[in-house]
């Protein structure tokens, strides 16, 4: 592929995201979807687009299974085919892979992929087993593992190895909380300090409440098309030169590597290589920081700093907006919120915006290339895209 | 000579009922699974046998859950890590018989199994099968 686009993203919408009592899943969907028409004129949906992939991971969380035509039906988008990808919290990254696909197959020039979450109407006990499930159930879950515990064990095992301490943790929040107050669409938009993230209550040590992302209510679209006809849409595409996934063994339990999250490591290599970019090429970078020590453990699998010196990068503030590489200028999972079946699209819509000049006051200046990072699970799934400005 | 029973989960935690902890070894690659699957994954034979895995290993991690799910709730805070068995093999699960201040990487712990003197067992949701427990102790 060599760097080649593989396809053109021509436009992208977003739910805002954050607590939306009495409002449906499809509901926040039309929401995105209506966001992305709006700003592309020349794009006609009924006309136009041809397929939809559309990630989701729990159909508990609204007793709805049948996620594609569910939401093709709310969208208007009947009768094109529809299809529900779920990779637990990496669930839109794959759609957005299984629609480059598509569109790479030839069998469609134009096709939509996208991501929804409902899930702060269920209490968060509900919300933390619905979640656990994307972990082994009879060796993790059986045993009394949550997410939080799982993603602890892996920030004590780099702490142990590496010297990786709380407050560069805690730092992650920090520089996420700050990206996030200037993002209109985030979840929260509130700063906080270094001694609010240290003091708060203990979820699971050496994670405390301010190193968990949010539950959150979201939905994101983007519209992909070959790059050859892109320009009929918009003057200003953004492609896709580059995307791998890797799959890990499904317990955390049974890995040699604690420290690191493998699947993510290798989908970043395979999407490197086929982008034909280095890490040092990367200006902007959403990355998979649903509990603080993941953040610091992505800067690593991505190559964006040594094993084992994620920590010193966040604490040097190489991450930040102005910094080496910006690192989840959205706010991240942490802040803009992590409505688990969204996520993956969501961080393909911020490095959209980044690309095309249209992230506000988190613009990164300049910003030519930039990389989504997601993973499902605890890392049994990994998916890396690489996105450059046309 | 008795029955070689399946490879399989079940089998593993009826073992671990019998306080016993047993691993697949497979007969054409010599690779140890823990927990025991019903085909290696590393040469994909089926020619296993069962192996008595031992008691002991290194503490590779841990975590202090202070948030449990709704079944482990009544024991929170709890400590869990993920074990290093000295001949091969790795588990998640609790570890008890210590102050969670105490532990350390790189601890030796052992297996240890529910007994009759042992406080209940954490309430399950009745869809979850009632397989018994194992844990880990200092050794």
């Amino acid at each position: 592929m060599n760097g080649k686009p593989l396809v053109s993203i021509v436009t992208a919408g977003m739910s805002k995201f954050g607590r939306f009592d009495g409002v449906y899943a499809r509901e926040l969907f039309v929401e995105a979807v209506t966001d992305a028409y709006q700003k592309c004129p020349n794009l006609d949906p009924k006309r136009d687009i041809q397929a939809l992939f559309v990630g989701q991971m729990g159909e508990s969380f609204e007793h709805q299974g049948h996620t594609g035509p569910t939401m093709a039906d709310w969208a208007g988008l009947t009768p094109i085919p529809s299809i529900r990808t779920e990779a637990a919290c990496s669930s839109s990254a794959v759609a957005l892979r299984t629609g480059i696909f598509a569109v790479m197959s030839g069998l469609y020039d134009t096709v939509m992929v996208a991501g929804v979450e409902k899930m702060t109407h269920r209490k968060t006990s509900d919300v933390t087993e619905y979640l656990a499930m994307a972990c082994d159930y009879p060796f993790e879950q059986y045993q009394g593992a949550t997410f939080p515990g799982l993603f602890a064990m892996v920030g004590r095992a780099h702490m142990h190895k590496y010297g990786t301490t709380e407050k560069q943790m805690a730092l992650v929040a920090v520089k996420n909380h700050k990206h996030g107050a200037m993002n209109p669409k985030a979840h929260m938009q509130k700063e906080i300090c270094l001694e609010d993230a240290l003091s708060s209550r203990i979820v699971a040590y050496p994670l405390k409440l301010y190193d968990c992302s949010l539950i959150t209510d979201g939905a994101c679209c983007l519209i992909l098309t070959k790059p050859e006809t892109a320009k009929k849409y918009t003057d200003t595409p953004v492609n896709i030169i580059g995307t791998g996934q890797a799959s890990d063994t499904i317990g955390l339990y049974e890995r040699e590597n604690l420290t690191n999250l493998d699947a993510g490591r290798l989908a970043g290599n395979e999407a490197y290589k086929m982008a034909n970019v280095e890490p040092k090429d990367i200006d902007v970078a959403e990355v998979h920081d649903c509990f603080t020590i993941a953040e610091i453990v992505a800067y690593e699998d991505l190559g964006f700093c040594e094993k084992g010196k994620g920590g010193c990068l966040i604490e040097n503030g190489q991450t930040g907006i102005d910094g080496k590489v910006a690192v989840n200028t959205s706010g991240g999972l942490k802040a803009k919120g992590h409505p688990v079946g969204a996520t993956g699209a969501a961080q393909a819509y911020e490095v959209y915006l980044q690309l095309t000049q249209q992230a506000g006051k988190r613009q990164v200046k300049d910003a030519e290339i930039g990389l989504t990072h997601n993973i499902g699970g605890l890392g049994a799934t990994g998916v890396v895209n690489i996105l450059k400005r046309a | 000579m008795a029955e070689t029973r399946p490879f399989t989960i079940d089998s593993f935690y009826k073992y671990v009922g019998e306080h016993k902890l047993m691993a697949a070894k497979c007969n054409k690659c010599g690779a140890i699974q823990l927990p025991p699957r019903p085909a290696c994954t590393k040469c994909m034979s089926k020619d296993q046998q069962w192996i008595p895995v031992n008691p002991k290993g290194k503490l590779l991690t841990y975590t202090i859950i202070h948030v449990a799910p709704k079944e482990f709730e009544s024991k929170a805070p709890y400590a869990l890590g993920i074990v290093k068995f000295d001949n091969d093999g790795q588990l998640l699960g609790m570890i008890r018989d210590i102050e969670p201040t105490k532990l350390q990487v790189g601890m030796t712990v052992a297996i240890d199994f529910e007994t009759t003197s042992t406080p209940a067992t954490p309430q399950t949701p009745a869809q979850w099968p009632a397989w018994p427990r194992y844990f880990f102790k200092p050794a």
